[in-house]
C-alpha cells in the first residue's frame, strides 16, 4: 500500500520552518468575509510549501475556501492575514512568478488562438515575428497545431482550456496554479486533458498547484494532495502521491491509485457530508426569512 | 437541399431577402390596383419607381443626399465620440454613474426633438442646428450601452488581466474594450437610429435642406410617388450608416 501520511506529521510545515528550497510558502492565511450572517472565516491559518518542480493538489468540499486561497496565491485578493512568498518575495498583488488558470472559461473571445496564447508576449512588448514564433511552440505543446487562426466560439470547451493552459504557459510563469481547470468537462475528456497537463508538466518541469474538488484528477495529477476541511477552510491532512511517473490516465485503473482515491474519499466524507448539511440548512433559513 | 445547407450558402440569403421584397412590393401593388389599399395614402409602387428619375433630375436630390448624409455623419461621430466616452467615465467614476445614470436614461427616452426652436436660437438656422439635434438625440442609448458593455464584462476575463499585470490603461484597451464592444455597436446602431430620425425630423421641420425639407416640399405638393421616392433615399443614408458600422465592427472584432 502506498505511503499515507498522517496530518501530525505533515499539517503544519512551516511551524518547523519551510523547507530551504521551497518556491512558494503559504504560511498561516486567514482570510475572513463580512456576510449577512456576521463575520465569515474563508480561509482558517492555512500554511503549506510547495517544492521547485512539484505538483501539489489541493482539494476540499464545495465551500471551504480553495477558491480563495487560489485567489489569495495569486496576489488577486488582499485584507487577510499571514504571508505568501514566491522565492522569497512577499506576494502583494499578481507577481510575474505565478501563472494562473482559472475555472471558467476565460479565452478572449475576441482574439484567435495563435493571438490569444500570444497575448501575456503582446504585453511584455515581445516584437511580432518572435512571439508568434514563441507562441506556436506553446499551441504545439498544448497540442492544438492547426487551429492557430480559429477563434474560441469554434472551438470545443476542452479545447479552449488548452488555449488558456497555453497562454498561461506563454508567459513562463515558474509557477503554475490552476482553479479546478477541468470542473466544466465531461469525465472523459478530463481525463485526457489530465494526461495533456501531466505530459506538459514532465516536459517543463513546471510547478503547479491545482485546486480541485475532483479525487480522481488530484490523485492522477498530484505528487501530493493537501486535504481541505470544510468552512472554515483549514489543512486536514497532506497525502504524499507515490505513484510512478511519468503517468497517463491509464494509472486511474490501477489498484494502487484506487486506494489513495478511497483514502482521500474517508477524509473529505465527512467534510462534505457537513457542508451539504450546512448548505442545506441555509438554504432552509433563507426559504424562511423570505 | 435543407434548409441549413441553404443559409451556409453565400448567395441563398441574400437572394432570398431581394425575392421576399420584391414579392411584398408586388403584393403591395396588387392590393392598391384592386382597391384594397386606397392610392391616394399609399401610391403604387410602379409610380414611385417612375418618380425616381423625376425626383433626381428636377429636385437635386444627389444634393440634398450629400446634405443629409454629411449631416448624419457628422453627427454619427459626434455621438460616438462623445457617447463612447460617456460610457467610460460613468464606469470609471462610480459617484458619477450613481449620480446621473438615471437621468441618461430618461434623457434617452425623452422627445427631444421638440427642443429643436431651442437649439434654433442657440445655433441659428444652419445645418450645424441639425447635426447637434441629431448628435443630441444620439448620445444617451450609447453613453448606456457602452456602460452597459464594460459593467458586463466577465470578471474571470478581468482576472486574466490582472494576473499578467496589466496596467489599467492596458486593462482597458485590451480587455474591457474589446470584450464590451458587441454591446457598444449595439448601442451605435441605436444612437444612429436616433440620431438619423431626428436629422431628417428637423430638417422636416426648419425646412433648411436636405431630404427632409424635400420630403416636406413633395408631400405639401401632394406628390405621394415623389414623396416616397424621397423617403427611398433617406433609407439609403441609413444603409451606408448602417455599413459603415458594420466594417467598422468587423475590423474591430473579426470574431464577430
Amino acid at each position: 500500500m502506498a505511503a499515507v501520511t498522517t496530518p501530525s506529521e505533515r499539517v503544519d510545515p512551516i511551524a518547523k520552518g519551510a523547507p530551504a528550497d521551497a518556491i512558494m510558502v503559504v504560511d498561516e492565511i486567514v482570510k475572513r468575509f463580512e456576510s449577512p450572517d456576521g463575520v465569515l472565516t474563508a480561509v482558517d491559518h492555512v500554511s503549506l510549501t510547495v517544492a521547485p518542480g512539484e505538483f501539489l493538489g489541493v482539494i476540499g468540499p464545495s465551500g471551504c475556501g480553495k477558491s480563495t486561497l487560489f485567489n489569495i496565491m495569486g496576489g488577486l485578493l488582499d485584507g487577510y492575514e499571514g504571508t505568501v512568498k514566491v522565492a522569497g518575495d512577499v506576494v502583494r498583488g499578481p507577481h510575474p512568478a505565478i501563472g494562473m488558470i482559472f475555472q471558467e472559461e476565460s479565452t478572449f473571445p475576441w482574439r484567435n488562438v495563435l493571438d490569444n496564447v500570444a497575448f501575456p508576449l503582446e504585453i511584455e512588448g515581445v516584437p511580432k515575428g518572435q512571439r508568434y514564433e514563441r507562441a506556436r511552440h506553446f499551441v504545439r505543446l498544448v497540442g492544438l497545431d492547426g487551429f492557430e487562426r480559429r477563434y474560441p466560439a469554434e472551438l470545443s470547451g476542452g479545447m479552449r482550456q488548452r488555449v488558456s493552459m497555453a497562454r498561461t504557459l506563454a508567459a513562463e510563469p515558474k509557477i503554475l496554479l490552476m482553479d479546478e481547470p477541468f470542473a466544466a468537462l465531461d469525465e472523459q475528456t478530463r481525463l485526457l486533458l489530465g494526461d495533456k497537463v501531466l505530459q506538459i508538466q514532465q516536459e517543463l518541469k513546471q510547478t503547479t498547484l491545482l485546486i480541485t474538488h475532483n479525487i480522481t484528477e488530484a490523485v492522477q495529477l498530484s505528487d501530493r494532495i493537501v486535504v481541505m476541511t470544510y468552512r472554515p477552510g483549514k489543512v486536514k491532512r497532506i497525502v504524499d502521491i507515490n505513484l510512478p511517473r511519468p503517468r497517463t490516465s491509464e494509472i486511474v485503473s490501477s489498484e494502487a491509485f484506487g486506494r489513495y482515491v478511497a483514502q482521500i474519499w474517508n477524509d473529505l466524507r465527512e467534510e462534505a457530508s457537513r457542508g451539504l448539511q450546512e448548505q442545506e440548512s441555509q438554504r432552509l433559513r433563507e426559504g424562511e426569512s423570505r | 437541399m435543407s434548409a441549413a445547407s441553404l443559409a451556409s450558402n453565400r448567395y441563398v440569403p441574400p437572394a432570398l431577402g431581394l425575392g421576399s421584397f420584391v414579392v411584398v412590393i408586388a403584393l403591395v401593388e396588387l392590393l392598391i390596383r384592386v382597391g384594397l389599399i386606397n392610392r391616394f395614402i399609399v401610391p403604387l409602387p410602379s409610380e414611385i419607381v417612375a418618380a425616381f428619375p423625376r425626383v433626381i433630375v428636377e429636385e437635386d436630390v444627389l444634393q440634398r443626399f450629400l446634405l443629409t448624409a454629411g449631416e448624419a455623419f457628422s453627427a454619427s461621430i459626434l455621438v460616438t465620440v462623445f457617447g463612447v466616452a460617456g460610457g467610460v467615465l460613468l464606469y470609471r467614476y462610480h459617484l458619477l454613474r450613481l449620480a446621473t445614470e438615471t437621468w441618461v436614461a430618461a434623457v434617452a427616452a425623452a422627445p427631444l426633438v421638440l427642443m429643436y426652436p431651442l437649439y434654433l436660437v442657440i445655433f441659428g438656422r444652419s445645418a450645424l442646428t441639425i447635426v447637434m439635434m441629431g448628435f443630441s438625440a444620439g448620445l444617451a442609448p450609447i453613453i448606456l450601452k457602452t456602460l452597459e458593455g464594460l459593467m458586463g464584462t466577465r470578471r474571470v476575463l478581468i482576472n486574466v488581466g490582472r494576473s499578467f499585470n496589466l496596467t489599467s490603461s492596458q486593462q482597458f484597451w485590451k480587455i474591457l474594450f474589446p470584450a464590451a464592444l458587441p454591446t457598444i455597436f449595439v448601442g451605435l446602431r441605436l444612437g444612429l437610429i436616433f440620431s438619423l430620425i431626428n436629422i431628417v425630423g428637423v430638417e422636416f421641420l426648419i425646412n433648411f435642406g436636405g431630404l427632409g425639407q424635400l420630403i416636406n416640399e413633395l408631400a405639401e405638393r401632394y406628390d405621394l410617388p415623389g414623396t416616397y421616392a424621397a423617403i427611398c433615399f433617406v433609407i439609403l443614408v441609413s444603409v451606408c450608416v448602417f455599413i459603415i458600422m458594420e466594417r467598422l465592427e468587423q475590423w474591430l472584432r473579426p470574431a464577430n
